[in-house]
């Protein structure tokens, strides 16, 4: 463990790893104010704002000697002995310099940027500045340019190029590059060649001031209304790790939380904007009890769709032959209790989309009722192929978060997965009466001819998000929490299994998953997702990992399986014994 | 701060002397107080026939106007600043992209839920443009309470029928040689 100086302090850095003086300054509880330095980018040394005295200690004679010159803390690399001096009046007065200078011709309409509350050049201001502005400059407005993904407010930039060195390392397509000579520089595009890749919304996370702007969360709220929680992208396999920052259980943006072990810094647009169907009116909001006439056919209903929503106006009156009666959510999980009771035969169609929580408790519900009922994995929605960035970032094909996990629990259950074709099959030669569909899928799953198959199906029990031909033809239909709405745990494609919290509450009406499934299972008091996971990681091998809690960056079910494999058993045998 | 910190200045309280501590100086004192209002003018005025004489308009508290800039429009820049200071949260503003070349951002719609606001003035003491100003008119009502929360067009009249007996804090600076607020 090689030993740095700072600030006339010794500190232990870990070895092993390269790290420059702004990270083990870091570590050390010590922050060196940097623009230009980003962990995941190559580094410049452009702004100056990281200038420190740096020194070196002889190991033998114990005598230190300092670098005559300020350095860049960010292309300094901590080795044993460096001595890094931030506290010092020169460092302060270079400091104060870099900071007047970005300020010159910066425009102070910070009433009216979208950084304003999360901004660096006014945090360092305020830490490291002036307080008098010498310049007779008065610059309040800002150029606006539209470079394609993103907006950009040329005037207030301050040349850091972190958003130039992105397109070029990251997403690999270079489109940023800085115009001009001198004073006169500017972020620019190339005419015809916007900026425009899956990743470009990176770059507005990365601008350290006000220049990139998000066209979808411009003026939309000031940052400092928002709060923050921990969340997981349910876009693709890939399973970022993200902030969801709501006001007053609206969503107002998706930022990506750094990971090393999945998305470093970024996500993709793809999720980044990927939360609208959250808010939709088209969701369900209520729990509906359809009683079907004789003789009725749901494919002859065409506006059947609009009326299931909540916001609908028509929502009580009978739709042809078909009623529908909003329940309430009770006695619905006894109710829903004995109808599955009383039917033979149950199957179970569980969506990718669910948390590995509630898979586990509708599985262990479905077959504690019926202790053959079929349980098969929904549909996997796949759109084109995965997509490659230069520096590893992969969007996936595989459009939904949890297929890993929701694999597992059901090999647990049922010994191997029943593929979703063999399910219908069997729903259409009649072999299964009752059937519980957990959709929970963002767009369109299921045509009008594969759900005719269920309606020779006596009981169908169908939560989903949005209205579906399925839908129509369900006999209990219950609304469900949406991914930001849950307590819950998702595996990734490489087997990582990520927890996060409940962000926001769901709509009215809406309950989620997970705490119906626990309440069904005569479980007391609330919903608890941890004990149910700890529960799963007991009884199932491949999440026996989880079963001490899971970490912030997630754990890696495979690897932590195949080294505990052998202490799993041991234990296994104790607890036999 | 600790108690012996030594910018504390520690003051105590000055002993009574002979006269203070018979009560008689302080007696005849509150006594002449009262006699005094009763020679005195009325303050007593016959609301709302007659109108409460406001000394100083310009720092009475009363209901709020949104002003106007010299081309008419609305004067907000949609900044949230009154929002976050507001300490009864009675401001509402939906921000958007300006219609005006030279304008940025402005508020689609800007509410004050006039009940709910305790007339602190923070609003006014955060505007970086001002905008948002209290105006001396102190007596308002209505019928309902969604008639009490003043929207844009509202708050905009009120600057209309009041521009001319209050001026707005840009003027004042003017008048003064001071120069109003870089905008």
């Amino acid at each position: 463990m090689p030993t740095i100086i700072i600030d006339n302090r010794e500190f232990e850095i870990p070895g092993g790893v390269k790290l420059n003086c702004i990270q083990a300054a870091k570590l050390a509880g010590v922050e060196i104010p940097h623009y230009c330095w980003h962990p995941g980018l190559s580094v410049v040394g452009s702004c100056r704002m990281c200038l420190v005295e740096v020194g070196s200690k002889d190991a033998k004679t114990g005598k230190i000697a300092m670098q005559p010159k300020l350095v860049p803390a960010c292309n300094q690399t901590a080795v044993e002995g460096t001595v890094i001096v931030t506290n010092s009046e020169k460092v302060a007065r270079t400091r104060a310099m870099v900071e007047e200078d970005l300020l010159l011709r910066h425009p102070i309409d910070c009433p009216i940027c979208d950084k304003a509350g999360e901004c660096s050049l006014q945090d360092y201001h305020f830490a490291h500045g002036q307080d008098q502005r010498r310049a007779d400059l008065q610059p309040f407005t800002s150029r606006r340019r539209d470079i394609g993904d993103v907006s950009l407010f040329v005037d207030r930039c301050i040349l850091c190029s972190r958003c130039v060195r992105f397109a070029k390392e990251i997403s690999g397509t270079s489109e940023l590059m800085v115009a001009g000579r001198g004073t006169h520089e500017e972020i620019d595009v190339v005419e015809n060649h916007p900026l425009h890749n899956n990743l470009s919304g990176n770059v507005v996370d990365l601008c350290p001031v006000g220049a990139l702007a998000d066209k979808d969360f411009l003026y939309r709220q000031r940052v400092w209304f928002l709060r923050r929680h921990k969340g997981i992208c349910t876009g693709c396999a890939t399973g970022c790790s993200i902030w969801i920052e709501e006001n007053q259980d609206r969503i107002h943006r998706l930022k990506p939380r750094e990971n090393p072990h999945v998305n470093q810094w970024w996500m993709c647009n793809e999720g980044r904007y990927g939360y609208p169907h959250v808010h939709s009116d088209k969701r369900i909001v209520h729990p509906i009890r359809h009683q079907r006439a004789e003789g009725f056919n749901p494919s002859a209903e065409c506006e059947t769709n609009a009326a299931f929503s909540g916001n609908s106006s028509r929502g009580d009156k009978p739709l042809g032959s078909l009623s529908h009666e909003i329940l309430d959510w009770t006695d619905l999980p006894t109710e829903l209790n004995q109808v599955l009771r009383s039917s033979k035969h149950l199957g179970a169609i569980l969506s990718p989309f669910l948390a590995v929580e509630e898979a586990y408790l509708l599985c262990k519900m479905l077959r504690g009722i019926d202790k053959n009922a079929m349980l098969a994995l929904g549909p996997i929605p796949v759109v084109g192929e995965d997509e490659h960035f230069p520096k590893g970032f992969t969007v996936r094909a595989e459009k939904c978060p949890n297929r890993r996990g929701v694999e597992n629990v059901l090999t647990h259950f049922t010994g191997k997965i029943v593929p979703y074709g063999n399910f219908l099959k069997s729903v259409e030669k009649g072999e299964i009466r009752g059937v519980w569909v957990a959709g929970g899928y963002k767009n369109d799953w299921i045509d009008e001819p594969t759900a005719k198959t269920f309606e020779s199906v006596e009981l169908l029990i169908v939560q989903d998000l949005f209205p579906s031909p399925l839908s129509e033809r369900a006999s209990f239909l219950l609304p469900v929490a949406a991914f930001v709405e849950i307590d819950g745990s998702y595996v990734n494609h490489a087997d990582r299994l990520q927890t996060v919290p409940q962000a926001i509450r769901p709509p009215l009406g809406v309950r989620s998953a997970g705490s119906l499934l626990w309440e069904m299972s005569g479980r007391k008091g609330l919903y608890d997702a941890q004990a149910v996971l700890r529960e799963a990681a007991h009884e199932i091998l491949y999440f026996s990992a989880a079963a001490g809690g899971v970490p912030e960056a997630g754990i890696d079910l495979k690897s932590n399986l195949l080294a505990g494999m052998g202490k799993i058993e041991d234990s296994s045998k104790i607890q036999q014994a | 701060m600790n108690a012996n910190d030594k910018r504390i200045r520690w003051v105590k309280e000055p002993a009574l002397g002979m006269a203070g501590k018979s009560y008689l100086l302080l007696f005849v004192q509150g006594l002449a107080t009262t006699l005094k209002h009763l020679v005195s003018r009325k303050k007593t005025v016959q609301s709302p026939e007659e109108r409460h004489e406001i000394p100083d308009p310009i720092i009475y508290r009363g209901v709020h106007r949104l002003n106007r800039d010299e081309q008419g429009r609305v004067k907000c820049v949609a900044c949230f600043l009154c929002a976050t200071a507001c300490p009864a949260h009675c401001i509402d503003i939906v921000a958007a992209e300006s219609p005006w070349p030279d304008r940025e951002k402005y508020p689609q719609s800007f509410t004050i839920d006039e009940l709910r606001c305790i007339y602190c003035g923070l609003c006014e003491e955060a505007c970086p443009v001002d905008a948002i100003e209290l105006t001396s008119l102190y007596d308002l009502s209505g019928k309902s309470r969604e008639e009490m929360i003043f929207d844009k067009q509202k708050l905009l009249s009120i600057y209309d029928q009041t521009k001319d007996a209050e001026p707005t804090r840009t003027e004042r600076l003017k008048g003064e040689g001071g120069g109003g607020k870089a905008e």
